[in-house]
């Protein structure tokens, strides 16, 4: 019923603006073409002024009420991600004192020079000077912003320190898995034919040993504060895409062509809690590329935490082989049965593994 | 082929002179007003189509705002006119999806493409180079049915089982190619696919067509350079088009195989669940995203050229002043389309794309903000000492102005991939491009439609209608879409149905219920301009003289409805520029006025 009544009130209002509308024009029409026109340009002259003002403070209001919302508001989450933010204030304070010197100029040109009875046009159809000026500054402050972002972005996507640990991390629709290398400090083979969602989630190689002490696990991932961590980013399905807000970066995570990213993290979970003042904080990855009807929900947490923490929660974890084999697990007291490793032919495991 | 033969070529030898008028041709209702071959018919067919898009795509677009903005509310209207995608009142995710894809689509290509090149290129190539017709009319009716045919299919698209395509506009595979990871990407796919070849082949086909009249059909004396900025625009949009399409179609040729014929373009090992892992192994999901964007960004040139191309004439034309820095205005389209092809990996930074090549396209993709610097400073120079007439295409025109400054400014931030790494892919992205390439050019596009309205139906627009429809739609463009700017900056990411669950994202809730808000009353004001246009194309106040605006240029030459052929005795002949505005103290001197011996000879 709301519905309908809504459209007949939108309808009504129609009408009338429509009414005044064709009056004023049979009105224009009486007093004169001319005339008319005259007024109507001073209106809309002043309003040029009007908007000007109007848009200047609601630019302001709008900063005013959204400015705490943003990742600004605090500082960010890893060491690059301050060359990020960095980097924004100054792009901001180039793009805002020319967007608000022409925005003003605009609107202000339009106000000034509106149609007066004898005003004498310039007529001045170019200036060698000025275009050349309005060329060179420009390309020389954007050659500023070029050298200051490639710096950061050869940074970003070079080569990590020596010191970062490793995870692999891997996108499905729509959720995320995590894998650590275990204690040899080196992931096992995997191939996405051995996928198998119950035991083995990424297609594992169990011939190779160098798997046997990876441990996976889903949707959070446990990171170290102050220790470089070097993300290996893939796709079991479509494109996904890792985006840390928090810590400012993102990658794609593409089937069949692993991607890296590397940060710093600077402040725990526990701590970005005081920071923010939410004691409901969590870093959060969202997937940032569109990749199916489930893609708003596919989240993954990240716990930062420090080196003890850390090691004590991977002290807790098992390698997955355990898990795909639980009788190998020395815990379960049963002694190992003959080999039923799942059957791997040996071309798949020579096929040069993406890693 | 001249002008007097493509016109004469169908309606029997004439020699072109006063006693030749157009009643001659015996036009049944097919023929002038469906399958004809006149330009100025077919830009209408073109502008009328493209405003049902536009209409269809603005209705998509509230109902996913319905979703951002209410995602709690539930609207039993919905599941009236949406059925099984809008169960109790609520927008599933999966029809969530498929509009914001509808969406996009139908906005980039068929609204903003069609509709803004498609139309002005067709009328106003002939009407102000001094031509009868384009330099093959017939291919110019082929490029309009063909651009029909697509919308048909893409409509049809919407009614099928599984429903339209919902991998978003960009149809990124392997999304879109397995309808087992998206139930969009079945059957709803091959249709989209289908309806972008025939739109691909009607581009094409006026691209060809708008290149081939523009280079030969000049009248006498209208040398390249005696070219209002107009033509020179449409002129490089054909030409980015004809360059460009072809790959995209290249692109979803092989989409096509990896669908439908097992290769292995695009897909490389792939495990979906509940179907397990495919055979496909070897090739490169990226290598889409390149074809595609070969063409994707080009064609944000495509939709923003005509804009720029019509928005440097109202100026000049209703500043009574020459546009200013002509020939840079020239160079910089010129630059503006080299570079078009020269910059399409900047929305791959983060594909985990070379680093050394993303470098390259960083320097390359700021360095389009050179050129486009130029042509603003050179809009506001236009202005300055002027004597404004707010017409309303001159506030259009204005509005383009001041919102591609807006919107072209957080390219710079886009653009360099340091900080696109943290802002890739969020709302950010949507307030820059919607701002600058979206309602910027539908800017255009409306000064375009308010300022030649009398030149293709021989009536006014009511103006009070228009500045109500320019105020409203101004202000609430800036109130939809600079807040969007705070959510990027929060990290938000596109194309999320809720954010709800997200403690990094859901602070955001009030603000995308104004947005939402904003926009249904934006989307409501279009109404009055559509009535208003549909309005006065029968019951207008009529155009009394032949120059209403007092401008320059050859349209205002015709008859004040021109038939088939424009000028009824032979084509006027060109003696100068066509912005001599204010020169020596004359307020305007058309381009058919042969230069006088006293006149100073500046330009």
């Amino acid at each position: 019923m709301t519905i309908y009544l809504t459209i007949a009130v939108i309808i009504l209002i129609f009408v009338v603006i429509f009414q005044i509308s064709k009056a004023s024009e049979y009105v224009s029409t009486l007093k004169g073409d001319e005339v008319s026109r005259k007024q109507n340009n001073k209106i809309n002259g002043f309003l040029m002024v009007v908007f000007l003002v109007l848009g200047l403070v609601g630019v302001w209001y709008c900063n005013h009420v959204l400015f705490d919302r943003t990742l600004l508001a605090h500082d960010s989450a890893s060491v690059e991600g301050a060359r990020v933010d960095s980097m924004l204030w100054v792009t901001l304070a180039v793009t805002g004192i020319v967007f608000l010197a022409t925005q003003i100029v605009l609107f202000w040109f339009a106000f000034k020079y509106q149609e007066k009875e004898n005003r004498k046009v310039f007529y001045f159809p170019h200036s060698n000077a000025l275009e050349v000026l309005w060329t060179v500054v420009p390309a020389i402050t954007l050659t500023v912003l070029v050298v200051i972002g490639l710096r950061n972005w050869f940074l970003f996507t070079g080569a990590p320190p020596q010191n970062a640990m490793q995870v692999e991390v891997t996108g499905k629709q729509f959720g995320w898995i995590f894998r650590y290398p275990g204690k040899d400090g080196a992931f096992g083979k995997k191939y996405y034919k051995n996928i198998d969602p119950a035991s083995n989630t990424i297609g594992l190689i169990w011939d190779d040993q160098l798997t046997h002490d990876d441990v996976v696990t889903e949707q959070t991932m446990y990171i170290v504060k102050g220790k470089p961590v070097k993300l290996i980013i893939g796709s079991r399905d479509v494109i996904h895409d890792v985006g840390l807000s928090h810590f400012r970066l993102k990658m794609d995570a593409v089937p069949g062509i692993p991607t890296t990213l590397w940060f710093t993290p600077k402040y725990t979970t526990a701590e970005m809690k005081e920071i923010t003042g939410n004691p409901n904080f969590v870093y959060e990855i969202s997937c940032d590329q569109m990749c199916g009807n489930g893609h708003y929900s596919m989240k993954g947490i990240i716990e930062v935490v420090s080196q003890e923490d850390y090691d004590l929660w991977m002290a807790k974890q098992k390698p997955y082989y355990l898990s795909a084999f639980p009788d190998k697990d020395p815990e379960n007291a049963k002694p190992a049965p003959a080999v039923a490793v799942k059957s791997t032919s040996n071309a798949e495991i020579e096929k040069p593994v993406k890693l | 082929m001249s002008n007097e033969a493509v016109l004469h070529a169908h309606s029997g030898a004439h020699d072109g002179h006063e006693d030749h008028s157009h009643e001659h041709h015996h036009q049944s209702f097919i023929s002038k007003y469906v399958f004809s071959q006149d330009h100025k018919m077919i830009a209408k067919q073109f502008l009328i189509t493209g405003m049902v898009w536009a209409v269809l795509g603005g209705f998509m677009s509230v109902l996913f705002r319905l979703q951002l903005g209410y995602p709690d509310s539930s609207f039993p209207w919905l599941e009236t006119i949406l059925g099984k995608w809008a169960k109790g009142g609520h927008i599933t995710p999966e029809a969530y999806y498929a509009l914001v894809t509808t969406h996009g689509t139908v906005l980039v290509f068929f609204v903003l493409t069609a509709g803004l090149s498609g139309t002005f290129a067709n009328f106003l190539i002939p009407l102000q180079i001094g031509a009868r017709d384009m330099a093959s009319p017939f291919m110019n009716m082929l490029s309009y049915w063909f651009f029909f045919a697509a919308s048909i299919v893409m409509l049809s698209s919407i009614f099928v089982e599984t429903g339209p395509f919902s991998g978003g506009w960009t149809a990124y595979p392997p999304l879109s190619a397995l309808g087992d990871a998206s139930p969009g990407s079945k059957s709803g796919m091959d249709l989209w696919i289908v309806s972008m070849a025939l739109f691909v082949v009607s581009s094409l086909l006026g691209g060809l067509n708008y290149i081939a009249t523009v280079l030969n059909m000049r009248t006498k004396g209208m040398s390249m350079t005696r070219l209002p900025l107009t033509i020179w625009a449409l002129f490089f949009t054909a030409v980015l088009g004809v360059l460009s399409f072809p790959v995209l179609l290249s692109g979803f040729i092989l989409l096509i195989f990896d669908r439908n014929f097992g290769t292995s373009f695009y897909l490389s090992d792939i495990f979906i669940n509940g179907v397990g892992a495919l055979p496909n192994e070897g090739g490169s999901a990226i290598l889409f995203q390149h074809l595609f964007w070969f063409l994707g960004h080009p064609e944000v040139y495509i939709i923003l050229l005509p804009a720029m191309g019509m928005v440097s004439e109202i100026l000049s034309v209703n500043s009574r002043k020459p546009i200013f820095g002509y020939m840079a205005m020239i160079g910089s389209l010129f630059a503006i389309a080299i570079l078009a092809f020269l910059v399409w990996a900047h929305h791959m930074f983060v594909t985990g794309l070379n680093p050394l090549l993303g470098s390259v396209f960083v320097l390359l993709t700021l360095l389009i903000a050179v050129p486009s610097a130029i042509k603003v400073f050179n809009w506001l120079t236009t202005l300055w000492r002027g004597n404004i007439r707010f017409t309303p295409g001159m506030l259009f025109a204005i509005g383009f102005v001041s919102l591609f400054i807006s919107g072209g400014l957080t390219g710079i931030w886009l653009g360099n991939s340091a900080l696109d790494i943290h802002l890739h892919d969020t709302y950010f992205v949507v307030a820059h491009f919607h701002i600058v390439m979206g309602v910027a050019s539908m800017f255009g596009m409306f000064a375009g439609i308010y300022h030649w309205f009398p030149k293709m139906y021989g009536r006014f627009l009511n103006n009070t209608l228009a500045y109500v429809h320019f105020w409203v739609t101004i202000a609430g463009a800036y109130m939809i879409f600079w807040p969007m700017h705070y959510e990027g900056l929060a990290g938000m990411p596109r194309r999320y149905y809720d954010y709800s669950i997200w403690e990094s994202f859901k602070q955001f809730q009030d603000l995308n219920q104004f947005i939402s808000l904003v926009a249904m009353i934006v989307f409501a004001v279009q109404f009055l301009f559509l009535f208003n246009f549909f309005y006065s194309i029968f019951r207008g106040r009529k155009v009394t003289t032949q120059n209403p605006w007092d401008a320059n240029t050859l349209e205002w030459t015709t008859p004040i409805n021109p038939g088939h052929g424009n000028w009824p005795g032979e084509i006027p002949e060109v003696h100068r520029w066509p912005y001599d505005y204010g020169k020596d103290g004359v307020d305007f001197i058309p381009q058919t006025t042969p230069v006088g011996a006293d006149e100073s000879v500046e330009h």
